[in-house]
């Protein structure tokens, strides 16, 4: 399971990423790339003979795609979903680290806005846990797949709100704040600014290997079944891909505003419901 | 094979342009042309980009800025100098202010005429620019691999 | 018993040693044998009494109840001496200590207060916060001999009154010694004032208006506190039905007989660990120097507070009150972490995240389950360790870079990469896994989910104020470490060395801070279980599979900067990108006008959206009415 894990992954999340852009691609009348092109990018960003701005930013990001795999690995081989998310956070901690290392204003306004989304979703990724948990009796990750009710069904609010945050995850407008991948340029290319050729490439991977895990996360509330939640999953992503074509890029101040307030109100009282009704 | 060429990123530069080479390299992405097909990406970064595309003559005030961007780029990387202005400072080659064409500054790697230059052949020059950075690329290796 | 009365006497003998000795090598030595003969003693305690239950012990002296009692009065009347600077509004200050003392003379007067056989004791409990203060706090010590060095070099205005300065610092040391060691609580709430009288001689310490001050404020609120401990050593003498002082008699006789009083000194121990809606008194106590704020505002005398909520935490067990205990840490924590997201002062940013973690150790002995009391353990210990690393450092950076302010750290890392290791091995102890912070607050929420009242599903709220207090602090400690790992463009190394003593303290803090992340279940066996299951008769399992999650993600994160130094392949290096507008090396472009523009990057602070008063109004309010409710409910 970790092999499968560590070289399947990114290879689904190339996929995903081309049929992203492929999707993207005809929401606005265009043909869009061939399906393997994410592949095709990070190959040649292997090629590039890398710059950088100082010695060591590059060490950051080869931290952040291990920890983002040893999430995976513990997500993957039915491991403790709070361990996992902890886990997200020290990755993710290491992509903002190596930005603010660069010390360039770009850089250092993604890293900023990097933080505040992880601020963010974090309350509603821990309340969702929690929600499983008080279903499940159980963190761990083979309990809840082996769940035989659907937690979807428990959890109605607690999923809701986790497809909000899903959208500040997976960088998609309205939430795309600290880097964009469309190429819509904001703040350069913000949290990425600095990086060139095979770093570039080693946090592309490590957005796939993570887009994979969040569809993972997805996977969960639907696990009862897995064709229903194998096109549960699909669904959703579809569903992000309309979302990030059709809302402009937000404030970081809606951001914040908006998820706590969804996770407060979606998410604390389903839980609360749910508190009863498990007792 | 070198994967250059199928995922080429563009940093779009205006040098003096009057913005009439900019909107048809804008064209380029639009729906009808779509450059995207070819994997083509325009990020503002030189950091990220392979083909730099400017537009528009130099002059005193961005001498240094486009050598700055050129020597932010990594290798290997091609400069495609669009329209007129660009290749040899077009009609406005006599103003006091203007330098030149793109290549008084940085080494031009392909030339697309043009007033404005239309996206055809912008795509055009742009292709045949790929074609030099695989033989950069080519190069590079071999440099790399004999060192 | 002989080591417990040498921890407790050695520290108020040789402070009485630098009451006399003036600043010199000779003094800097005993202080530096002092703090080693302490470490060691409590050393030996541990090895001694580990791991075997609860030691009682006899008061080898007679009439001890006699000199504590007057000891008391004493010290009631030297604080009212030192009254005497206090302003109007502070004027509730002498009311207070003359209605302690009026309680405590009538208790004792009134003859009827109860003998404890056994007036000292020892178990794991006290054994961790005996290494805590033995440990911690002496490496405080030491490095406050060459820091207040420093600290009166850069303040020449200020006098130098080092020898109460010390005699302060190991008397408090005995005074906590005192506070985990004794059983009769009449002698407990001595060591308490003590503790009390210690944080504020030592905050007026700079004696500039804002010292004394806030001098006065953690008095009061510490003496507000003291008297909910008199009212409840009032109780227990007179109004209990179960005639006792003893501090295990009181834990065993549960809720039904003894919640009252245990609610009454846990008031008393909300104030001292500066929960709202208290803790004014701990952010104004930064203006104190830094080993103050390390020792007693961080490390000690805070955890003196938690202390004794947690070992009342079997009488919380399953009862509104202590709900309300552990509503009134949830709150803390939550609202301390999003107010810490404000400060860019490095010691407020250290304060507010101290009273947070507070917050989250006082939920879980409020909820009083065993998991949680085994997580407010772990989180004792690893904050103990962290947070006195991060003072200390912080104390030394100032020396060094002459200010306190995190935006003015950028570049550490290359002007003084030893200090910036320091502050980053804090900081990622603090909040990041596999370090102990991160799996106390794992356990916690797991613990919280699962707990009740009365067949209420109450531990879910508790558990929601975790969650959302949690990211925060994420933002806060990351963006601290952002500025430190900058690399600025300028490579400048800074001038002047950091003292060797600084150097012993920091090192082996973070020796220590690495330690026990890694030792972590080491020191659960051996020292915290044993409490649980003398305690709550339960043993916590830790499971085998996360025990070697964190084992990988801990090599991980010390064998990956290793792998960088072996294959360290250099990029080549180019500028920033400024829009191509870059002049010179550093961040400066041309900007409007033909003019050299400075980018300069400042933190993100969120003040727009967080304001720090109305968060504090708010969870003053919210806390106090959790309190008033506390009391009203003791009785269900």
């Amino acid at each position: 399971m970790v092999v499968a894990w560590v070289v399947i992954a990114p290879l689904l999340g190339g996929l995903l990423a081309g049929f992203d852009r492929i999707l993207t691609a005809r929401m606005q009348s265009r043909m869009g790339p061939p399906i393997l092109q994410p592949f095709y990018d990070v190959l040649k960003l292997f090629s590039k003979r890398g710059v950088a701005v100082n010695n060591f930013q590059n060490f950051y990001m080869l931290c952040f795609l291990s920890f983002v795999i040893v999430t995976g690995i513990l997500f993957f081989s039915g491991g403790d979903l709070l361990l996992t998310i902890f886990a997200l956070a020290v990755a993710g901690v290491f992509f903002v680290l190596g930005a603010y290392s660069a010390n360039s204003p770009y850089s250092n306004i993604g890293a900023e806005r990097e933080l505040i989304q992880m601020m963010s979703y974090e309350p509603m990724l821990i309340l969702a846990a929690m929600g499983m948990f008080m279903v499940t009796k159980s963190f761990h990750v083979r309990d809840i797949m082996a769940h035989t009710t659907p937690l979807v069904y428990y959890l109605p609010g607690v999923f809701l709100g986790f497809l909000f945050i899903l959208t500040i995850k997976l960088r998609k407008s309205p939430f795309d704040l600290s880097t964009s991948h469309h190429g819509h340029q904001e703040l350069v290319k913000g949290i990425t600014t600095e990086f060139s050729g095979s770093t570039l490439a080693v946090i592309e991977i490590a957005h796939w290997y993570e887009n994979i895990l969040l569809l993972g996360f997805v996977y969960l509330f639907f696990a009862f079944n897995p064709v229903i939640a194998i096109l549960a999953v699909a669904a959703t992503y579809i569903l992000e891909v309309l979302i990030d074509n059709t809302y402009a890029r937000l404030t970081w101040h809606f951001t914040v505003k908006s998820s706590w307030i969804v996770a407060g109100v979606l998410g604390v009282t389903n839980l609360i419901v749910l508190a009863f009704v498990v007792k | 094979m070198s994967f250059l060429k199928k995922s080429p990123w563009v940093l779009h530069y205006d040098g003096s342009s009057c913005n009439g080479c900019d909107i048809e390299v804008l064209a380029c992405l639009t729906p009808v042309y779509d450059i995207e097909r070819f994997g083509i990406v325009n990020t503002g970064n030189p950091k990220h980009a392979d083909v730099l595309l400017i537009t528009g003559s130099i002059n005193e005030q961005n001498i240094d800025v486009v050598k700055n961007l050129y020597s932010q780029m990594p290798d290997p990387k091609v400069v495609a100098a669009i329209g007129i202005c660009a290749a040899t400072g077009g009609i406005f080659r006599e103003c006091y202010n203007v330098k030149g064409g793109v290549d008084t500054v940085i080494p031009v790697d392909i030339y697309i005429p043009g007033c404005a230059a239309r996206p055809e052949s912008i795509i055009d020059g742009v292709v045949a620019a790929l074609g030099v950075l695989e033989k950069k690329a080519e190069a590079l290796h071999a440099m790399k691999a004999s060192a | 018993m002989n080591i417990i009365l040498f921890l407790l006497l050695f520290p108020a003998a040789v402070s009485l040693l630098f009451a006399i000795l003036p600043p010199n090598s000779i003094r800097n030595t005993i202080v530096r044998l002092s703090c080693l003969l302490i470490a060691a003693g409590s050393i030996y305690a541990a090895i001694a009494f580990s791991g075997q239950g609860t030691f009682f012990f006899k008061a080898e002296f007679p009439h001890l109840d006699m000199l504590f009692f007057a000891a008391d009065m004493i010290l009631s009347i030297f604080l009212l001496y030192k009254c005497f600077g206090i302003k109007a509004k502070e004027s509730y200050i002498p009311i207070l200590i003359l209605i302690q003392a009026g309680i405590m003379a009538y208790c004792e007067l009134s003859g009827k207060v109860p003998e404890v056989a056994y007036p000292f004791y020892i178990d794991n409990f006290s054994i961790i916060m005996a290494l805590i203060i033995g440990i911690i706090g002496s490496l405080i010590c030491w490095y406050a001999v060459s820091y207040m060095k420093d600290y009166h070099h850069h303040h020449p205005e200020m006098k130098d009154r080092q020898r109460s300065f010390f005699f302060i610092l190991f008397f408090f040391l005995s005074a906590m010694f005192g506070v985990v060691f004794s059983n009769n609580l009449m002698w407990l709430y001595f060591f308490w004032e003590v503790t009390t009288l210690s944080s504020f001689i030592l905050i007026g310490y700079p004696k500039t208006e804002e010292a004394k001050r806030n001098a006065y404020r953690a008095l009061g609120l510490n003496l507000t506190g003291g008297l909910g401990f008199a009212l409840g050593l009032l109780y227990l003498v007179k109004f209990c039905p179960e005639h006792t002082v003893a501090l295990a008699r009181v834990i065993e006789m549960g809720p039904a007989v003894m919640l009252i009083p245990v609610v009454l000194i846990s008031f008393a121990g909300i104030a001292k660990s500066a929960q709202m809606p208290f803790s004014s008194w701990l952010l104004g106590a930064m203006v104190a120097p830094t080993p103050v704020s390390a020792l007693l505002h961080s490390s000690t005398m805070v955890k003196a507070g938690i202390f004794i909520i947690i070992k009342f935490a079997p009488v919380f067990q399953g009862t509104w009150a202590g709900y309300c205990i552990a509503m009134v840490g949830g709150i803390t924590f939550l609202m301390t972490s999003i107010i810490a997201v404000t400060q860019s002062n490095a010691k407020r940013v250290l304060a507010y995240s101290t009273i947070a973690n507070l917050g989250l150790i006082v939920a879980c002995a409020g909820i009083g389950t065993y998991e949680t009391v085994w997580a407010a353990l772990m989180l004792t210990i690893f904050h103990a360790v962290s947070k006195g690393l991060l003072f200390l450092g912080v104390g030394s950076i100032e020396h060094k870079i002459g200010s306190r302010d995190i935006e003015d750290m950028d570049g550490l890392i290359v002007n003084r990469p030893g200090l910036a290791m320091v502050m980053l091995i804090g900081i990622l102890g603090m909040f990041l896994a596999p370090f102990g912070m991160l799996i106390s607050k794992w356990a916690c929420l797991e613990s919280f989910v699962t707990s009740s009242v009365s067949g209420m599903p109450t531990g879910v709220l508790i558990a929601v104020l975790l969650a959302f207090g949690s990211a925060p602090t994420l933002f806060f400690w990351t963006k601290w470490m952002g500025k430190i790992v900058a690399i600025p463009a300028v490579n400048a190394k800074g001038e002047g060395k950091v003292s060797t003593d600084e150097w012993i303290a920091l090192g082996v803090l973070s020796v220590l801070t690495v330690a026990t992340a890694g030792l972590f279940p080491l020191i659960s066996a051996v020292s915290v279980e044993p409490y649980i299951v003398s305690v709550y008769h339960h043993t916590v399992t830790l499971t085998q599979g996360n025990i070697i999650i964190m084992a990988i993600m801990l090599s991980l994160l010390v064998l990956l900067p290793l792998a960088f130094l072996v294959y360290p392949k250099k990029p080549i290096l180019v500028q920033r990108y400024l829009a191509g507008a870059n002049t010179g090396t550093t961040n400066t472009y041309l900007g409007a006008l033909g003019r050299n523009q400075e980018a300069t990057m400042r933190n993100y602070y969120l003040s727009s959206l967080f304001k720090e008063s109305s968060l504090t109004t708010t969870s003053v309010c919210a806390t106090l009415a959790v309190l008033v409710a506390m009391f009203a409910v003791v009785k269900l």
